[in-house]
């Protein structure tokens, strides 16, 4: 594997950046668009790979592992940085051993997300060194940069990219993986341990090492500048580089950085001396412009560019007043695709009981977070992992016993070990008689199939052992805890029922596999016999992709449906069979 | 540079379709650049990826009014996508229709006649019934595979180079299926 040019994506480039780098530990959660790093990182025999039970734990895995001397590496999505916020930013101070990143992927455009933060903000906050590629080969070269930079300023260092980036695929060379020993291990409690007396003096530290990063990052390569000696100059980083490049393309100087925090203040000065206008073109929040503004340099940014969405090509020509090519569309009413819980899908039968419950539904963050939708549209409030069953606790208390009676939080088996577990305790310990499901797929769903603790697999596929859900109720304090099988629509209902009818905490556990999941075997396609159906939808209302009505007689798909008959039982005619 | 934008619904294998174009422009010596989309659009939406490729390649986006070629799943988002069509731009499209949500819920109804309207509209189009070539193939699962077929006809690549990508990109028990798919678009 000696310099190859290869397609890869983001993600997939610092994955190869980590090999290369000599990395040994990596400890993620899944989460879109920043999985696949971690999915291909596990693919090196060289690096050992896990799952964490969230962003928390792997942060503090990597931290440990830095500290015990092996270069490692965590990884996450936006709103998964705000989980593991709390050692990132002691880490800040302790620093490292051996070097030590932090990879975290936002979502502007909100492609698959519940907020649109912008992670630069925490490298200011937290005063980490942040990188930002804005193509695959920048994302192996940054990542393997960045362990030189962290080992250098003793200091965690930060990747971010987008969507865009870690999701797009271009060019990268690879070459071979660097022998990285393990640095030893010396025991340094004033380096190690956060104790007031210890933390003072390295908070002192951090502001040395910020000015002497800031330093590097006047003359440093990251940030380079193109003089296409034009009168108007662009300030930019990450996607936004490539988006401006194409809509300007030479009509402009640019001023490309690639180190986000600290960002320089000689190098901006410079160059906007002698330009007549300069922009800065940043997606999200309004950093490097508010920067620009700080240290005296006169820029145009938010007042001409959204603070919300995703950039592109197009957005930067249109609001520089650069003209673009035609295009027609159609003059038709053209339906929304909105996405839907796929065929067989074992949430559906829970969702479909669940609103003829007409209960309250506290929601939670999964491919579940879809039975929000029509035509089940049986969730009331979403917010992020974990929270459906905390704030279904602090809606009961709010609203008491009537509440209780009528209302249920929704939440994964991979969501539940994630953040769910703590929140439980909270029902148990400060007694609220909320029901709680528990909708166990035996996989993380939404992020592409990845094993946790419930599923008994490692990231590699090794047998481990697997966390008994019911077990752990019981343990808690939770005494009612029922376990039923979605796709019986009757017993479903029917444990929702007494679940919520009880007069103490409870748990029901909707226990199916994921029907996308390989090792689950489908069953022949069902039909519906037309001289039974008489069109009267029932089936309809389960909001299954596969049926639909045509001339007024219910019609199934045989190529999208599994056979998993969830439909069978509302036919009031017994229409639908093999 | 040429700007191939593919369209679909999630799960009918977008991204295994762009991933060979990819590689063969790779092969053929070009900057390369493929943007996918991952997450929640997966799950039965509307999925769009982005194939771009030439001397030097900045953006992996497609926006409206630069796609070279629109290679579209399904029929309805063939016609939602046109807009990211050059003027004089070819859309190769599967006729399968596929009902999303808000018509199967009858929110919405699905539009009529939309090949001929695509016509109208100014687009060269290509119509293939990549279902039906698919299970003639071996599987309905090689829609994708024989729409890649159809849209390889137009570009100036030779055959061998396509299923030489299609060969490094799928699992190898199902490359023979693979390659009856590709050659049955590609004549159709």
């Amino acid at each position: 594997m000696n310099n190859l040019k290869e397609l890869l994506q983001g993600n997939e480039a610092v994955a190869r950046g980590l090999y290369e780098a000599g990395v040994r530990i990596v400890s993620s959660y899944p989460g879109t668009p920043s999985t696949e790093i971690t999915e291909t990182a596990a693919k090196y025999d060289e690096i050992y790979c896990e799952w964490a039970p969230n962003e928390k734990v792997a942060a503090e895995v990597a931290a440990g592992a830095a500290i015990g001397g092996a270069r490692s590496f965590c990884g996450m999505k936006h709103v998964g940085l705000n989980v593991a916020a709390d050692p990132v930013f002691t880490m800040s101070y302790i620093g490292v051993n051996a070097g030590m990143v932090i990879g975290v992927a936002d979502d502007p455009g909100m492609h698959s997300s519940q907020n649109e933060q912008d992670s630069r903000n925490y490298a200011i906050a937290a005063k980490l060194l942040m990188l930002e590629p804005s193509d695959s080969a920048e994302c192996r070269d940054m990542t393997k940069l960045a362990y030189t930079l962290s080992e250098q300023f003793d200091t965690p260092v930060m990747l971010r990219l987008s969507t865009r980036i870690a999701h797009s695929r271009s060019i990268v060379d690879t070459t071979e993986r660097e022998n990285v020993p393990l640095k030893p291990y010396e025991k340094n409690q004033a380096k190690n341990i956060m104790l007031p007396a210890f933390a003072r003096p390295k908070h002192e530290f951090v502001e040395k090492r910020t000015a002497a990063e800031r330093a590097w990052a006047e003359t440093c390569a990251l940030n380079f500048v193109e003089d296409n000696g034009a009168k108007t100059g662009v300030i930019v980083a990450g996607s936004a580089y490539k988006y401006a490049k194409e809509a300007l393309g030479d009509t402009v100087n640019y001023l490309k950085l690639g180190v986000i925090n600290p960002l320089p203040v000689e190098k901006i000065r410079q160059f906007a001396q002698g330009l007549e206008t300069v922009y800065v073109i940043e997606e999200l929040d309004d950093i490097i412009e508010s920067h620009c503004k700080k240290i005296g340099v006169a820029v145009i940014g938010k007042d001409v560019f959204p603070r919300c969405g995703e950039f592109s090509q197009k957005l930067i020509a249109e609001k520089l007043g650069i003209p673009r090519g035609e295009s027609v569309a159609l003059e038709e009413n053209i339906p929304v695709r909105p996405p839907v819980m796929c065929c067989g899908c074992p949430h559906r039968g829970l969702f479909y009981a669940l609103k003829r419950e007409g209960v309250y539904v506290s929601g939670d963050i999964g491919c579940y977070t879809l039975g929000a939708s029509a035509p089940l549209g049986a969730m009331d409030a979403c917010i992020c992992m974990g929270a459906s069953v905390s704030a279904l606790h602090g809606f009961n208390k709010a609203r008491g016993a009537e509440a209780e009676k009528k209302s249920v939080a929704v939440i994964g088996d991979s969501t539940f070990i994630h953040s769910g577990i703590t929140s439980l305790i909270d029902i148990a310990y400060n007694r609220s008689n909320s029901t709680v499901v528990i909708l166990d797929n035996s996989i993380t769903g939404m992020t592409g199939h990845q094993q946790n603790p419930t599923t008994g697999y490692t990231i590699k596929g090794d047998p481990t052992s697997a966390v008994d859900l019911e077990a752990l109720c019981h343990a808690i304090g939770i005494s009612d805890v029922r376990v039923v099988d979605p796709y019986d629509l009757k017993a479903t209902r029917a444990a929702i029922h007494e679940a919520l009818a009880a007069e103490c905490p409870s748990v029901v556990i909707s226990r199916r596999p994921c029907a996308l999941l390989k090792t689950v075997k489908h069953k022949p396609a069902l039909r519906v016999d037309a001289e039974k159906c008489i069109g009267c939808k029932a089936c309809m209302g389960i909001g299954c992709p596969a049926i639909s009505v045509r001339d007024g007689k219910a019609v199934i798909d045989a190529t999208q449906c599994v056979g998993c008959g969830v439909c069978t039982s509302l036919c009031p005619k017994q229409a639908i069979g093999e | 540079m040429k700007s191939v934008m593919i369209v679909g619904v999630g799960g009918q294998g977008t991204l295994l379709a762009s991933r060979v174009l990819g590689r063969v422009m790779l092969d053929a010596g070009y900057d390369v650049k493929v943007s996918e989309v991952h997450g929640m659009s997966q799950r039965g939406g509307s999925v769009v990826t982005y194939v771009r490729w030439g001397e030097r390649v900045e953006s992996p986006v497609i926006n409206e009014g630069e796609a070279d070629i629109l290679l579209a799943f399904e029929q309805l988002e063939a016609a939602r996508y046109l807009p990211y069509l050059k003027k004089g731009g070819v859309i190769v499209t599967n006729t399968q229709k596929i009902d999303p949500m808000p018509v199967i819920t009858g929110a919405a109804v699905y539009p009529e006649g939309l090949l001929e309207k695509l016509r109208a509209a100014g687009a060269h189009l290509t119509a293939v019934d990549a279902l039906a070539l698919a299970e003639q193939a071996g599987s309905q699962k090689a829609v994708n595979v024989v729409l890649i077929g159809a849209m390889a006809a137009l570009l100036d690549i030779p055959e061998e180079s396509w299923l030489a990508a299609i060969e490094k990109t799928v699992p190898a028990k199902f490359l023979d299926m693979n390659k009856r798919a590709f050659v049955l678009g590609y004549g159709a």
